[in-house]
């Protein structure tokens, strides 16, 4: 084994690693202690966006100081990872909305309801109508 | 390897899994399904990172191909689940 890399290299390498350890946690953190779900939302983009970043520039500079040459093959899980994060939150928030507005009782807040012209009153706004329409008939 | 990189990995592997065990926490207790999405989707997340901090510690690059995988898997299971969720089934 080579005798690595110097130390003005494995200081930021370690800074960037101490870094994400902690926005990670805190990420982790936010996502027990939070009370609604929309809120239990934000914290992982914490440990998807500067998390994932710090340990991909961490690896980066290690492995390039390590090879004597620029290794950029780390960059492909960044690519991947903020390529992909956004599709599964937004469809996690269509999915909450859509789950809250079909069972609001089950639900801490329901969301309000679609259109303006459904009175504000009822919170469940389909289930009535349903129920209306069946007493007619 | 020197001594600050040796003990910042330690940290940062402490802190991905005192991180995990607190998602495990909500992947548990979570109210609703989509709450458990989530946690499973951070725990993936997670996973990555410690696949690549691993690579650090033991300076071998072979570590890559396997953090590639789970951010692959763990993005096609999460939209799986949230689509299933979402309409009763995955694909129409």
């Amino acid at each position: 084994m080579s005798a690595g890399v110097g130390l003005w290299i494995e200081i930021p390498v370690a800074l960037l690693l101490v870094l994400s350890g902690v926005f990670t946690f805190s990420a982790a953190l936010g996502v027990l202690r939070f009370k609604t779900f929309i809120q239990r939302m934000h914290p992982p983009a914490l440990a998807f966006s500067f998390s994932a970043w710090c340990v991909t520039l961490a690896t980066i500079l290690y492995f390039s100081a390590l090879d004597q040459k620029l290794a950029l093959h780390a960059w492909l899980i960044i690519i991947l990872l903020s390529l992909t994060v956004p599709v599964t939150t937004l469809l996690l928030a269509r999915t909450d909305l859509f789950r809250r507005r079909a069972h609001p009782d089950t639900a801490d807040t329901a969301p309000p309801p679609l259109s303006r012209s459904i009175p504000s009153t009822t919170r469940s706004p389909r289930l009535p109508d349903v129920a209306a329409n069946a007493r007619e008939r | 390897m020197s001594t600050p990189l040796f003990f910042a990995i330690v940290f940062a592997l402490a802190c991905y899994v005192a991180a995990m065990a607190l998602t495990l926490v909500r992947l548990v207790r979570g109210p609703s399904a989509q709450d458990r999405v989530l946690a499973m989707d951070l725990i993936c997340t997670i996973a990555l990172l410690v696949l690549m901090v691993l690579a650090i510690r033991y300076r071998s690059v072979m570590y890559f191909e396997a953090a590639l995988l789970i951010a692959l898997f763990g993005f096609v299971s999460s939209a799986a689940m949230a689509k299933f969720l979402l309409r009763g089934e995955v694909i129409e």
